[in-house]
């Protein structure tokens, strides 16, 4: 069964020149749903939540935010222009030859981008490791957004199984479930994680106070996941 | 009244390589172990006397890579160690994204190379682990024929940044070699008469050495060694080969894994080459010993001694 949302109006946290360097990425001034279901969960991270310097985007303590689900990195390198981690103008020319800004991002072009993604399934086991390698040596917060139809990727199962596991209370993974999964996920996504011993929050994307929280909410000795419903048609 | 003698050490490549563990974390404070179980039953002190540092992920082999591109993301240097067919086979596009594609490196370290698991049958032989590892860019693939070698590499590699892939087989040779990734001369052919130029050249890789000494030891030919067939030591082998080679390579995994790099180096001068290795144009449905596996592949003395006279006449 299928629900369709009603269309309403939106608050958002996201500024409007955030906005516009959005638009000015995918030369889209109606904002796809699609393409922007991740920038009010990326815009509160490098708002709200981590420590992150532009200045210093390979200082050794940064928090880290691994964008996993690389096809959709236009509110991505939105953000990180906005934030001053590049030029804007590199948003003009996005997939050119000359451009170190691709329609999957590249770790090693680009300033603030702390993987490079693409092909599904490769963000949290990285993160994983990443946090594994962190842990007890760096106060720095792993955080990897990934998708719900992401999820079907089989490598991701592996994942949240060993951040369960190792209890690393230093990783989060934010769910962006805008319910693009073919097969859909019976009972839900967070029960996946919890049952793993991750702790788990279910909140809308547009619900902002609680979005932050729960983004900057960590425990001690287990990982935290956030699924983040985009299911309103004018998400962006 | 003499000194007791130190241990003996393990002969076994793997054996070694599980026993050089735990010094190597005391020495190397930035590396990590990753395991999918295989391995973890052999080095308990490693475990006991480094905490959290070797990181066993279950048998997992997906997040068995992609956890050590994390953590050399993070500034480790991961060792990575499971079966070949599961290290490089099962996360191919892990070695190829979470390490290449990340520019992070790592020391990849498999156990039962080609048919070593010869009654386990197929699931358990990657002959092709090192034609795929080469297919990437920035590998480094080493193929020790000793466990002194094995010792020498790990030393060498944890203390390296790069992306390195140490096979480790259940043959080996004899005495150890130089593991500089350098082409060696180990036997030259004295008979020849100097005016009729060099004698054919035989390359040994790895653990095939002993095999082809033995294979051409009534043969008029020179026989050179490496423990490094990638990348291939080219000057190296321009140098031995001379301006018309007529070369064997004998390689104890897919046969012609080594082709492409061996026309590059010679691609200056005319030559005759045989590539002697696994075929691989068929499985072999036969369980038994490793030595009845080569002698199936034609990789024992007989069979490389038949290959190379063939290639003689």
């Amino acid at each position: 069964m299928t629900t369709i949302t009603p269309v309403q109006a939106v608050p958002t946290s996201v500024p409007q020149h955030v906005r516009d360097l959005v638009a000015r990425v995918t030369g889209d001034e109606k904002h796809d749903p699609s393409a922007h279901s991740t920038l009010d969960v990326v815009w509160t991270l490098y708002d709200q939540v981590l420590r992150v310097d532009a200045a210093r985007p390979d200082a050794p303590d940064r928090d880290r935010f691994l964008l996993s689900k690389g096809h959709g990195p236009a509110s991505t390198y939105a953000v990180l222009a906005a934030k001053g981690f590049f030029p804007a103008s590199w948003l003009d020319d996005v997939g050119s030859f000359d451009s170190p800004l691709g329609h999957h991002p590249d770790r090693t072009l680009v300033p603030g981008i702390e993987i490079g993604s693409g092909s599904l399934g490769h963000g949290l086991p990285l993160a994983v490791g990443l946090a594994l390698g962190l842990r007890g040596r760096s106060t720095a917060r792993v955080v990897v957004l990934v998708g719900d139809a992401e999820l079907d990727e089989g490598s991701n199962a592996e994942a949240i199984q060993v951040a369960g596991r190792y209890g690393l209370g230093n990783l989060t993974c934010v769910v962006v479930d805008n319910h693009s999964d073919n097969l859909g996920w019976p009972g839900g996504i967070a029960p996946r994680f919890a049952l793993e011993g991750w702790t788990a929050a279910e909140v809308r994307t547009h619900d902002q106070p609680r979005l932050t929280a729960a983004l900057r909410h960590t425990e001690p000795d287990r990982p935290t996941v956030v699924v983040v419903d985009t299911t309103s048609k004018d998400a962006a | 009244m003499t000194a007791l003698a130190p241990a003996p050490q393990a002969l076994d490549l793997r054996t070694r390589f599980y026993a050089e563990l735990d010094p190597l974390l005391d020495a190397h404070p930035d590396v990590d172990v990753v395991l999918a179980v295989i391995g973890s039953g052999y080095m308990g002190r490693a475990i006991a006397r480094h905490p959290g540092r070797v990181i066993d992920v279950g048998i997992r082999e997906q997040a068995l890579i992609g956890v050590a591109g994390g953590l050399a993301l993070a500034g480790r240097r991961p060792i990575v160690h499971t079966f070949a067919s599961f290290l490089v086979e099962r996360p191919y596009e892990q070695v190829k994204l979470d390490l290449g594609h990340q520019d992070v490196g790592a020391v990849l370290v498999s156990a039962g190379a080609s048919y070593d698991v010869s009654a386990g049958g197929r699931t358990h032989q990657s002959p092709a682990d090192v034609a795929l590892i080469s297919a990437l860019p920035g590998w480094t693939v080493h193929v020790p024929g000793h466990a002194d070698e094995v010792a020498e590499l790990l030393q060498r590699e944890a203390a390296g940044t790069g992306r390195t892939y140490i096979r480790l087989s259940g043959q080996r040779n004899a005495r150890p070699g130089p593991v500089d990734g350098r082409l060696h001369l180990v036997r030259d052919g004295g008979e020849t008469p100097p005016s009729s130029g060099s004698a054919p050249l035989v390359v040994a890789v790895g653990p095939m050495l002993d095999t082809v000494l033995d294979a051409v030891a009534d043969l008029p030919v020179r026989v050179a060694w490496t423990a490094t067939p990638h990348p291939l030591d080219a000057d190296g082998l321009r140098v031995l080969a001379g301006p018309a080679p007529v070369l064997a390579v004998v390689e104890p995994y897919l046969e012609g894994t080594s082709a492409a790099a061996v026309a590059a180096a010679l691609v200056d001068r005319p030559s005759r080459v045989l590539h002697v290795g696994v075929p691989g144009e068929s499985e072999l449905r036969r369980y038994g010993t490793p030595r009845e596996h080569a002698a199936a592949h034609g990789l024992d003395a007989a069979g490389v001694r038949r290959r190379v006279a063939a290639f003689l006449v």
